[in-house]
């Protein structure tokens, strides 16, 4: 079973996919919840409970959207792609591997990208549903969540430079500096 | 009894799974066959290998299905081997 899973993914070469998949919409995720922190935070005064509420809505909706889009895309890719190769192998390949490929595959693709940017919405939240369950755990809840999305922010810089074979702290620091920067813009435009 | 000890086929495949690939999973699905892969033509999409299958019987029918689960798709029969052995019963009548 696990033997033919690993043929699917070679034969389809979803790894490259899912592996792209699960860093563009990780990364949008971790921007995502950054901004509406920071959004929270400028504004000063926010109930834990609405910060909770709007983060967690964001992250469903992140989920939902990547889930579906890439499964549309993926599907309608593997569909053509497979047309495309009975045409040269002029066989019927509905019962292959080939066949089994593009209609699984596109399910776990798509897997990827909506729980991607969901486990890591969920990562920057922990700090706030510390706080909310025992109050004063967390001194600072809003900034620590800030501080543990700047580290995955790094953390996936790291990986993107891992797998361009780059120097990988130079990889962390320049998705470091993104999150920066787009955290800079939103707290400039919040305190003016 | 007849049996067959060895085939050539001539295989049309895609370029995925790769030759090893292939073979590998051809060797998993018939036990105690020797698979031998060689690439004869390789086309945009897709290949054209020669496919040696050597065992004691060869299981043709377990063997073409592996072929097709993985897209390939089988030309020709090249050469085949196949040998009978002689009953018992005409061994004591000798």
């Amino acid at each position: 079973m696990l033997k033919r899973f690993q043929l699917l993914f070679n034969i389809s070469q979803s790894s490259h996919i899912a592996r792209r998949y699960f860093v563009v919409n990780g990364f949008d995720g971790v921007l995502t919840m950054l901004g509406l922190l920071m959004g929270f935070y400028v504004s000063n005064e926010v109930e834990l409970s609405i910060v909770i509420a709007a983060c967690l809505g964001a992250a469903i909706a992140l989920s939902v959207s990547g889930i579906s889009s890439a499964y549309i895309s993926e599907s309608a890719e593997k569909k053509q792609e497979l047309k495309e190769l009975e045409e040269a192998m002029i066989v019927d390949l509905q019962d292959s591997a080939h066949g089994q490929a593009a209609r699984f595959m596109p399910f776990l693709i798509a897997l990827v990208n909506g729980m991607a940017p969901f486990i890591f919405a969920l990562l920057i939240m922990t700090p706030l549903w510390l706080t909310q369950w025992q109050p004063g755990w967390v001194p600072y809840p809003l900034e620590t969540s800030v501080a543990v999305a700047f580290t995955l922010v790094f953390l996936l810089g790291v990986f993107i430079g891992k797998i361009s074979d780059s120097f990988w702290l130079w990889a962390g620091f320049r998705a470091l500096f993104i999150a920066l920067i787009t955290s800079l813009l939103i707290y400039l435009i919040g305190i003016i | 009894m007849v049996k067959v000890q060895r085939i050539v086929l001539d295989v049309l495949k895609p370029h995925s799974p790769n030759g090893l690939e292939f073979s590998t999973q051809l060797a998993e699905s018939c036990p105690g066959c020797c698979f031998k892969l060689k690439v004869a033509e390789v086309d945009e999409k897709t290949e054209t290998v020669i496919i040696i299958v050597e065992s004691d019987d060869i299981p043709y029918d377990q063997v073409a299905e592996a072929i097709a689960s993985m897209g390939g798709s089988i030309h020709s029969i090249d050469e085949v081997e196949v040998t009978s052995a002689k009953d018992s019963s005409q061994l004591t009548d000798a």
